[in-house]
């Protein structure tokens, strides 16, 4: 899932607090799994805004609605006036949901209010691991189904490097050293033979290097 | 006279049997190139090639390729040391072709310090390539003479071409297999990280020369002396992939302090008085951090004077 964070309070309100009029927009899919961008946080932060009006003496009408994904047509039916008749929004989205309404809707301005910060998973419960760059070219197959695309510091195809020590990457205790996994993962599935395989150059062009990437269908 | 692919005195020196001995100096922080010139001279007599660092610990210098032309025009004979760090492919092969344009006819591949250790930890790093495929490239380009797009080099670079090994770093399982991963990429020198842990490094070497590494790649072990007690305890805590036993942090708190340097020099020459009879060991890398000035003693000391001389 697209895993993103709340921007401070005082950098969201310096954005938003010149338009009189303001809706506040969630989205309920992955954003709202992480707590900080479905309807509910809407809502909140929608109310710690007009308590900010309220102390500055500014004379705000802010709402919150929300959609479950602010990134596909569809979703908008039930919502769609109220943003047509909006000011400003303030989208608490990743940034593909701001962009898919910036883009919807050409003359209302769409501000972000996440961070967007990358694919993870959901280990346990309050904790978001990333787990994927989406470089285009999955390399999982040979690495043990560990990313050291999306797990190592460096990107590292053929590691560890020097620096991986009790198991932990050189730039943080905290953070573990992708090939450490891979190595132990070869090594439980009997196949730590695999790890001598010289891993090619890789084809960089299918990632964000080749440009911004889309995919038809074509039976669509 | 010894068949040699380069022209490197670092290739010549080693291919003729002889222990070679490697330095190496840290670029300035500034435009003035003086202060690696005098690093040069100050051990031009006692090593066979002088390191020129890129950018270590990811800190901003005067670039390594610029280093070693000043070197180079010294009549040194440098190893340009080149990290994946912050070259896409494009620049790396460019800087080569540049670097060989100026007759440098070594060159080390390595992955480099990830950025957050130096004085721009927001800098956009770009590893395209990894250290092994630099290896890989470096050979391509010179014994294909061809860039990795499958074009022609009219005239390829001729370099000698090395790579890191570290024994210590984790897991350890992994270490020699590592080895043999680089030599399969084409290295033919390898300098290895700083050695404090003796017994470590003579398993990784059992471990090597098991797999008989050790006769198809010329293995430099690397020595750092000791200036004192605190740098022990700081590469011990702080550097990762270090291994600094307490054995020798207490030998070193043995010394009163205006000593410590002298012993640290000492453990420095008995480091390589032991690993001169290691099997496999092909030579030494001496890396005085900021300590040039010690290269001689140290070459001196452990019997390593005079250098051979090549044509």
């Amino acid at each position: 899932m697209i895993v993103g964070q709340q921007k401070p309070f005082e950098e969201i309100w310096q954005m938003v607090k010149d338009h009189r009029q303001l809706t506040v927009f969630g989205c309920n899919t992955c954003v709202a799994v992480c707590h900080q961008g479905g309807n509910k946080e809407a809502g909140i932060l929608a109310s710690q805004l007009r308590m900010r009006a309220t102390q500055e003496d500014l004379a705000r009408e802010i709402v919150d609605s929300g959609v479950e994904r602010q990134c596909e047509h569809e979703f908008f039916e039930r919502t769609d006036e109220l943003i047509r008749g909006s000011e400003a929004v303030l989208s608490l989205a990743c940034g593909i949901g701001v962009q898919f309404m910036a883009e919807r809707y050409p003359k209302i301005p769409v501000y972000p209010a996440l961070n967007t910060t990358f694919l993870g998973d959901v280990p346990e419960v309050g904790l978001f691991r990333e787990k994927c760059q989406a470089c285009g070219d999955c390399v999982l197959g040979v690495t043990g189904g560990v990313c050291p695309v999306s797990r190592c510091a460096k990107r590292l195809l053929n590691g560890p490097c020097g620096g991986s020590t009790n198991g932990k990457c050189e730039i943080s205790k905290e953070t573990e050293c992708a090939w450490q996994l891979v190595v132990d993962r070869l090594e439980a599935l009997g196949r730590l033979g695999d790890y001598e395989k010289v891993m090619p150059i890789k084809d960089w062009s299918k990632d964000r290097a080749g440009g911004p990437r889309a995919f038809r269908l074509e039976d669509f | 006279m010894v068949e040699t692919i380069t022209g490197s005195r670092l290739e010549k020196v080693l291919k003729s049997g002889h222990q070679a001995v490697t330095s190496e100096c840290g670029p300035p922080r500034s435009a003035d190139a003086s202060h690696i010139i005098k690093k040069g001279h100050l051990i031009k007599d006692h090593v066979d090639a002088i390191n020129v660092t890129d950018n270590q610990t990811s800190v901003t210098r005067l670039c390594s390729l610029a280093a070693c032309v000043h070197l180079k025009l010294q009549g040194l004979d440098p190893v340009l040391q080149m990290v994946v760090r912050d070259r896409n492919r494009i620049a790396l092969q460019s800087d080569i072709l540049g670097a060989a344009s100026f007759g440098i006819q070594n060159v080390l591949c390595l992955s480099g310090d990830h950025q957050r250790f130096g004085d721009h930890p927001q800098a956009q790093n770009v590893f395209d390539l990894d250290s092994m495929q630099l290896v890989q490239t470096v050979r391509h380009m010179r014994d294909e003479g061809k860039f990795l797009s499958g074009d022609e080099i009219k005239q390829p670079p001729s370099m000698f071409v090395g790579a890191a090994a570290n024994p210590f770093g984790d897991p350890f399982k992994i270490r020699v297999p590592r080895l043999a991963k680089k030599v399969a990429c084409g290295a033919e020198f390898i300098q290895t990280q700083c050695i404090y842990n003796l017994d470590k490094f003579e398993k990784w070497m059992e471990g090597v020369r098991e797999r008989s590494l050790h006769e198809k790649v010329y293995i430099l072990a690397g020595i750092t002396p000791l200036r004192s007690v605190g740098m022990a305890r700081y590469l011990q805590k702080n550097v990762p992939g270090m291994d600094v036993p307490d054995e020798l942090i207490e030998r070193m708190k043995g010394v009163e302090k205006s000593k410590q340097a002298d012993e640290g020099i000492t453990i420095a020459v008995e480091t390589i008085q032991r690993l001169k009879e290691c099997k496999g060991v092909a030579g030494f890398h001496v890396m005085a951090i900021e300590w040039e000035e010690k290269v001689p003693e140290i070459v001196e000391r452990s019997g390593l004077y005079p250098r051979p001389q090549i044509d």
